[in-house]
């Protein structure tokens, strides 16, 4: 009985648990195998309450819907070393908070298996909680109590005495730069110092492996800067750290690798940089013409230094995408190819070789 | 980060977070005993003071109903600082704050969560009805039959009741939603009360025989009436044997619906 209500309700949820499961050997901190998430409610939503972000509502394109169901994950194999700094790149709704929360034992998966450091979210969840810190992307402090005591009591939820809590409790605070708040409440924190207490919290038990789930969402620019800071300095401790972001300038700064998922599907995993050297053709352009119709992308493929053209045509108008090698050098041509063809030119994005061109190459869609 | 070095694996045990996650609540409420008291007693004493005080000395009431009222008026302090102490945290917490978050991701199984709920609404619930009888007495006065000779008896039910009405606030902070606070009140927790047998012994609803059989789906009327069996045995009771066993059973089915549902809300 007490281990098998955790997740009851759930249609898929294996009826019994008396098979005592070993997990294989890995020296793996995570390791997902065929992980597979189907809602048959509404999903978990990053942009939950987030400052400046609208609730995300829609999040079509991201999943396929087949009678009320909602595939957030299809069948995920991902594998993250220890001490490595792990990225999950995609746009909203991609997958990437369902992933958190399965591998933070927060979200029951509807088949396959996460193991984080060598314990089944599945059958030995409390095993798993006790060797993880989890920094949600909206801060969840413990209103009722001060920032100290949010400290000292989460980690009383993890068996620490109180005193190496509250000693431990002062490092983190110092830290992390908000010890002068010790004593404050936590709604006079602004944004940035509460996500510093979230990131406190998630450390007060010394986990080896640290998720954080769009930590700089929300943050201004200096705020967003410092986290990155304390990040990158977490990483040279060697924890494992798995963050998600649909901000590609920080996956790629602060990565060792990274997994672009979209509509629940691994699309790539590998290093920043070998993820960059498979973005196609060189730089991507973009036209976006007025009108539809005529095959402007035949014209725009004979034209010296573009490797590959193609057209999309949405809301009366047609982009034009073009890969040149030759940089942004091909635009004065692509212009006035457009011109000879009597359309007007609404707008032009130019984008280096990047993890955003990579992005588009591989879903067809911008990732912002 | 630090030179401490921290054996959670060792230290977590169930024991031990249970007890931390009881701390926490205890020290939250008791930093917000004076709103908490004004808000669970404040209704019940109120009720004192009309049909305990001021209709007997007008002549409207006898003083024998000062021993009806006193058990009941308990039993209801004892049951909705249970239920609310439960429930309305967690309708924020599952609603908009998500602050229990922190406390669903300490290393203890669900069920030990929910039960730490269960066990801070009994104190809560014991503290509420401690506070209410000495001011119930003294605005009431000498109150005719009231003993506490059956102590152990008297925490026996007061217990169960506290239990019963603590597991009912699990059930309903999870299935309730934040708009619906004000519904709650007025539409379960208001009949309650006054269907509760808390202000008059049910054995009297026998002037209404419909009612008397209908209100026995109400759980109050359980605590009213085992309450009025330990501390003013003269009136007329239930059978402690049959309000001990309606309180079970009703334990029973609240939590196996309220931790399925906590279970539940829980898992995003």
């Amino acid at each position: 009985m007490l281990s098998s209500v955790r997740g009851a309700g759930h249609p898929h949820a294996p009826r019994s648990r008396r098979v005592i499961y070993i997990p294989p050997v890995t020296d793996a901190a995570i390791r997902t195998d065929r992980l597979r998430k189907v809602y048959t409610t509404a999903p978990p939503k990053t942009g939950r309450g987030a400052p400046g972000i609208a609730p995300d509502t829609s999040r079509s394109p991201a999943e396929r819907r087949a009678g009320g169901e909602v595939v957030a994950l299809e069948s995920l194999d991902l594998q993250v070393e220890a001490g490595e700094f792990f990225g999950l790149l995609g746009p909203n709704g991609a997958g990437k908070t369902t992933m958190i929360g399965i591998c933070t034992t927060r979200v029951m998966p509807t088949a396959g298996t996460a193991i984080i450091e060598g314990a089944d979210v599945r059958t030995q969840s409390t095993l798993v909680r006790q060797r993880i810190g989890v920094v949600p992307q909206r801060p969840n402090p413990d209103n009722s109590l001060n920032v100290r005591e949010n400290l000292v009591f989460h980690a009383a939820y993890f068996g620490i005495a109180r005193a190496v809590a509250n000693a431990r409790a002062r490092e983190l605070l110092a830290k992390l730069g908000i010890a002068d708040k010790a004593e404050a409440k936590v709604s006079q924190l602004s944004g940035g110092q509460q996500q510093r207490l979230m990131i406190a919290r998630a450390l007060i038990h010394e986990p080896r492996v640290i998720f954080l789930d769009e930590p700089t969402v929300g943050l201004d620019p200096q705020a967003r800067l410092d986290l990155w800071g304390i990040l990158r300095e977490l990483h040279s401790q060697g924890r494992t750290i798995v963050m998600t972001t649909h901000y590609m300038e920080e996956a790629d700064r602060l990565c060792d690798r990274l997994a672009i998922i979209d509509q629940g599907r691994l699309l790539a995993v590998d290093t920043p940089e070998k993820l960059k050297a498979r973005a196609p053709g060189g730089t991507l352009i973009e036209l976006v013409l007025d009108g539809s119709g005529d095959a402007i992308d035949a014209y725009a493929s004979a034209v010296p230094g573009v490797s590959s053209a193609e057209t999309i045509a949405a809301n009366g108008a047609t982009t034009l995408r073009v890969y040149s090698e030759r940089g942004g050098e091909v635009i004065a041509a692509l212009v006035a190819l457009a011109t000879e063809n009597g359309r007007n030119i609404r707008d032009i994005h130019l984008a280096p070789p990047s993890l955003e061109t990579l992005f588009i190459s591989l879903t067809g869609r911008q990732l912002t | 980060m630090t030179a401490t070095t921290i054996d959670v694996a060792q230290r977590a045990t169930p024991g031990r977070i249970f007890l931390a996650l009881l701390r926490r609540d205890i020290s939250v409420a008791r930093r917000e005993l004076p709103y908490f008291l004004l808000r669970t007693t404040l209704q019940p004493l109120l009720f004192i003071v009309v049909f305990g005080l001021l209709l007997p000395r007008m002549g409207y009431m006898t003083a024998a109903y000062k021993s009806a009222l006193l058990p009941g008026v308990l039993a209801v302090s004892l049951a909705f600082s249970s239920v609310q102490s439960v429930a309305l945290p967690m309708v924020a917490d599952f609603g908009w704050t998500r602050e229990i978050e922190d406390r669903l991701l300490a290393p203890i199984s669900i069920e030990l969560i929910a039960l730490e709920k269960i066990v801070s609404g009994v104190i809560q619930g014991l503290i509420a009805a401690l506070f209410v009888l000495p001011i119930a007495r003294l605005i009431m006065g000498p109150i005719a039959g009231l003993s506490v000779t059956h102590f152990a008896l008297v925490i026996f039910i007061v217990l169960l009741g506290a239990t019963a009405f603590s597991v009912l606030g699990l059930l309903m902070g999870t299935l309730v939603n934040p708009q619906q606070i004000g519904l709650m009140f007025s539409v379960i927790v208001a009949p309650m009360i006054f269907f509760g047998c808390a202000y008059y012994p049910w054995q009297n609803l026998s002037v209404f025989p419909v009612m008397k059989y209908a209100v026995l789906i109400n759980p109050l009327v359980y605590v009213a009436e085992g309450m009025r069996g330990v501390l003013t045995p003269g009136m007329p009771h239930m059978d402690l044997r049959a309000v001990s066993a309606a309180l079970t059973i009703i334990i029973a089915i609240f939590w196996t619906l309220g931790l399925r549902s906590f279970a539940k809300r829980a898992m995003g």
